[in-house]
């Protein structure tokens, strides 16, 4: 943390707050990186003191029920109405005003897909439970993000489309003020036109590499509301630029390029968002203005600590990049799909009410005799339980031994392999990760996916060489593969290794300690009950990886000579 | 043995909402009905079709590729669907969205609830085939229809009509969102997060034209003829090969990466956002041109055949492809016959094939993992090689 920096976040937290305040859904939301505690719940205060009053604000908890959140049939107005009787979900409650939504780094696919839809038109949709139905649904969306690291992220199509990423992890409790009073005030509607400062906005964002063009619109939206709060219509370049270092610094992937550096290639990792160098000939956007300068620059030095530092920081990016992470989660939203109702006992499966109904409907006249209270006659062999499939994916995880120079070959037998089995996952639906360990400790390089276009990035930018530190390695895996169980999963571990350790767990070189380290590992890998294949690599059987094999309790498989063909075929054979 | 409904099931639901600001009902939900709920019947589905101002399609910034193919599909609906697969916030919602508003208006029987067209024999449809007699018709617009995500089968596909078996006790079927989508398009955002079943489900009648339906005993046949568009974002998982293979046309869309392009999607994005009815009236006459070309290109379609030329040469370019079945093929010739058509040409020519090439075919590539070059990279090569550049 820095001396008196997180004083300076903190005001700017409050400028964000008030912002959100003023037009919520025009801003479309903050992703707030921040642990639960009283510097997060002093934001959310002020946030709320920003707010007009009667402002709805709705609290979304992470295991939201579908219905609840989009609305669906109102059951019990529906049984004493006798007739169908919708509900509100909680994202149309919110219209007008907020939804935050809690624990948002392990928010499934679904609940991200809803938000955004919702923020994108302002509608609702529902086509549910025979309803159909457009409700209104214009809310701003607070993500409390309490992921730790990289890869725990907010799922990016939400965080693409929030104008504010705001990250309160290194401001203390000392160092928030006590937020000053105001009402919430008009929105941005009437600001005026600023041509100028709109392409100033695009070319920022092209600087710090911001590839969606949601952020230049965002900022721009944002610079009029600052505007619009300050009682101007015009729009000024000290708003554009306040609403560079708010919205675009934040997003960064890149430091912007000093202007003569230009023509130097960029990172070939990020081809998506090189400017082109052709814009310099332009005779309508190449003249970059000094006012353009003084934003580049008030938004370089807006980006936060944290980023700042991994940008500047040299050499290749291991972690998967934050984009893909939505894909990971998606594990525990399919943990079971209603598959339709079947008759059965509500104490053995979840009551289908719209089913049940539906069962009944059509004998009321018959059943209902006169003279008895109105309302439903509904017979046991009514009623209806939704019918799960549960359906455990597979999710096979590489753990390879990318130590060493002949590992290099190693290395592209096992990325072969992995693409290979990959392709074959598309119909099957299951999952691939890779683990790499090399030098002093082990890399999750490839998180849970069956997205091809990931693998393919990151095997791209995979290392080899230096020590083998076995122990970590077989750690690392069999945290991927519990992660895997936990989220509903069937994980299988596939190592290929020739078993001779040399860098201990606690990263120091020594063959014998490194040895002893890995059968410790391999044993607490055994007691967690994993499946495992461990595939010997070395060009003769080696006893230290059959040896290893039986501790982890994995079958062992010699492999000389694979290709990444053969090697897919036997771990194929193995699996099965 | 008799439960009573209200009594019983009323209690499950009485439990407390999970959030705290909910305002709560005061007692258990028997008397929640003056809360917030809004009661559906008949109305509802006037409440959806609100009208609302669209992005125009003629002011989207280019995309050249996705335009090109949403105007062959509604050119020629018998393509068989559009699928387009990009990066976030490139404008695919928008696009299609901007199509709807863009298609000319067609005859349609009044009150069937398939939007039957009047010219048909009325043999295939559940209303039309009882309303023989009064088959008055009117100018509708063609039906976009959003199929939202979470929806459920029933809504889909269409079911018991819960409340006339509640209140009359009678057993009638309520139309879905497919026979809503009769005749016109149904879009399906992030298709690769839609259940496996509802996408075989939806494949299956958008091959076959026809919604079955059997359930609650019900028995209900009713034409489905739409043209099915997906997008999605293959960051967040791919869909599988043999659901790939049912779209005719695959495109692929990214963000812009050069400064002009990027500066003027955000101006005419703003310029729409501040002003929507204004931004609109300035893009009507280009749509309205649009809009000509495309009834003129329908006009056209029919009268246009494809010399034999052009059709050995799409043999042949499947063939160095190695794409499977004749799906491939098919395809092709009907994606170049349609933009042919629609750009006024004498005749479909190998110059028309060159151009629908990577969007009719890269979806059905047998896929090699270890090929680093993408799936249109090969179909250009293909192209060059086959057809010459």
């Amino acid at each position: 943390m820095r001396d008196g920096g997180g004083a300076a976040i903190w005001t700017s937290a409050l400028r964000i707050a008030r912002l959100v305040a003023a037009d919520p859904h025009g801003c479309g939301g903050v992703v707030l990186r921040a642990g639960a505690g009283p510097v997060r719940d002093r934001w959310l205060d002020a946030l709320r003191g920003f707010l007009a009053e009667g402002t709805p604000v709705r609290r979304m908890p992470v295991g939201i029920a579908e219905d609840r959140l989009v609305g669906g049939l109102d059951l019990a107005a529906t049984l004493s109405a006798g007739r169908p009787v919708a509900q509100a979900g909680l994202l149309a409650e919110a219209d007008g005003g907020l939804v935050v939504a809690a624990m948002a780094e392990r928010m499934g696919q679904g609940p991200a897909a809803h938000l955004a839809a919702a923020l994108d038109t302002g509608l609702l949709r529902v086509e549910r439970d025979g309803l159909a139905e457009v409700r209104p649904a214009r809310f701003g969306l607070i993500l409390l993000d309490e992921g730790i690291g990289e890869d725990e992220a907010v799922p990016a199509t939400l965080a693409d489309r929030l104008a504010f990423h705001l990250d309160l992890t290194d401001v203390a409790l000392k160092e928030t003020a006590p937020s000053p009073s105001a009402g919430a005030e008009g929105t941005g509607d009437d600001a005026g036109s600023g041509d100028d400062h709109l392409a100033a906005l695009c070319r920022t964002a092209s600087a710090l590499g911001v590839a969606s063009l949601r952020g230049p619109l965002l900022a721009l939206r944002v610079a009029r509301l600052i505007a619009a709060l300050d009682g101007r219509s015009d729009l000024r370049e000290s708003d554009a630029v306040e609403a560079a270092g708010l919205v675009l610094a934040p997003r960064a992937t890149r430091l912007p390029a000093p202007q003569e550096a230009e023509d130097t290639p960029d990172d070939p990792r990020e081809p998506d968002v090189a400017p082109d160098p052709a814009t310099g000939a332009d005779p309508e956007e190449g003249t970059a203005s000094s006012g353009d300068e003084r934003m580049v620059e008030a938004a370089r030095a807006a980006i936060p600590a944290g980023l700042l530092a991994r940008l500047t920081a040299e050499g290749p990016r291991l972690r998967a990049p934050r984009a893909g992470k939505a894909g990971a989660k998606a594990a525990s939203a399919r943990s079971g799909r209603p598959m339709g109702a079947r008759p059965g006992d509500p104490r053995r499966g979840r009551l289908d009410l719209i089913a049940t109904l539906r069962a009944a409907a059509p004998w009321q006249r018959i059943r209902h005799r006169p003279g008895s209270a109105s309302g439903l006659a509904i017979r046991l062999d009514d009623v209806r339980i939704t019918h799960f499939r549960q359906r455990t994916e597979t999710t096979t995880i590489f753990a390879v031994d990318a130590s060493g120079s002949s590992a290099l070959e190693r290395l592209a037998e096992a990325k072969g392999a992995v693409e290979l089995l990959l392709a074959e996952a598309y119909t099957r639906r299951d999952k691939v990760a890779l683990v790499a360990f090399r030098g002093r400790g082990a890399d999750l390089i490839l998180a849970p996916t069956r997205s091809l276009v990931r693998a393919k990035r990151g095997l791209a930018s995979l290392p080899g060489g230096g020590g083998t530190p076995l122990a970590a390695g077989i750690d690392a895996a069999g945290e991927v593969a519990l992660g895997v169980r936990r989220g509903g999963g069937t994980p299988v571990v596939v190592m290929l290794t020739d078993g001779r350790a040399n860098v201990a767990r606690s990263g120091i070189a020594g063959r014998e300690r490194a040895g002893e380290d890995s059968l410790t590992a391999a044993r607490l890998f055994r007691a967690a009950g994993l499946r495992a294949i461990l595939i010997d690599t070395a060009p003769r059987p080696q006893d230290s990886a059959r040896r290893l094999a039986a501790a982890m309790g994995a079958r062992y498989l010699p492999l000389p000579h694979a290709d990444a063909g053969a090697m897919s075929a036997a771990i194929r054979s193995a699996t099965e | 043995m008799i439960v009573n409904g209200t009594a019983r099931i009323s209690s499950l639901t009485s439990h407390p909402r999970s959030h705290p600001e909910a305002p709560e009902p005061s007692s258990a939900a028997a008397d929640a009905a003056p809360r917030d709920e809004v009661e559906v019947g008949r109305q509802r589905e006037r409440a959806s079709a609100t009208p609302q101002t669209t992005f125009p399609f003629s002011a989207i910034v280019g995309q050249d590729e996705m335009r090109r193919a949403l105007m062959i599909a509604a050119v020629d609906p018998s393509v068989g669907g559009v699928l387009v697969f990009g990066d976030r916030g490139t404008g695919k919602s928008t696009a299609i969205r901007g199509l709807a508003a863009l298609l000319p208006p067609m005859k349609a029987v009044i009150g069937c609830p398939y939007s039957c067209d009047p010219g048909k024999p009325a043999g295939a449809c559940p209303h039309c085939a009882t309303h023989a007699s009064s088959r008055k018709s009117h100018l509708a617009p063609v039906p976009v229809v959003d199929l939202p995500l979470g929806a459920t089968e029933d809504r889909v596909v269409g079911a018991l009509d819960l409340e006339r078996a509640l209140t009359r006790g009678e057993k009638a079927f309520e139309p879905g969102l497919l026979a809503r989508a009769n005749r016109g398009f149904l879009y399906i955002d992030e298709v690769n997060l839609l259940d496996d079943h509802l996408v075989d489900l939806l494949l299956d009648v958008a091959a076959s034209g026809v919604n079955t339906v059997e359930r609650e005993g019900l028995s209900v046949r009713h034409p489905a003829k739409f043209v099915l568009v997906g997008s999605g974002n293959p960051e967040e998982g791919e869909l599988r090969p043999q659901l790939l293979d049912r779209f005719g046309l695959a495109v692929e869309v990214t963000t812009p990466t050069d400064l002009p392009t990027r500066i003027d999607v955000v101006r005419r994005r703003d310029a729409y956002e501040r002003d929507p009815a204004g931004f609109c009236a300035r893009y009507a006459k280009a749509d309205r041109a649009l809009q000509k070309r495309l009834t003129a290109a329908r006009a056209r379609l029919s009268a246009l055949d494809v010399p034999d030329e052009t059709l050995e040469a799409a043999a042949r370019l499947c063939l160095a492809l190695g794409t499977d079945g004749l799906r491939g093929e098919l395809t092709l010739m009907r994606t170049a016959r349609a933009l042919a058509a629609y750009d006024g040409a004498e005749t479909v020519g190998i110059d028309h094939l060159r151009q629908v090439a990577p969007s009719a075919l890269r979806h059905r590539l047998r896929r090699n993992p270890l090929d680093e070059s993408g799936s249109t990279a090969r179909v250009v090569r293909a192209v060059e090689e086959v057809l010459g550049s």
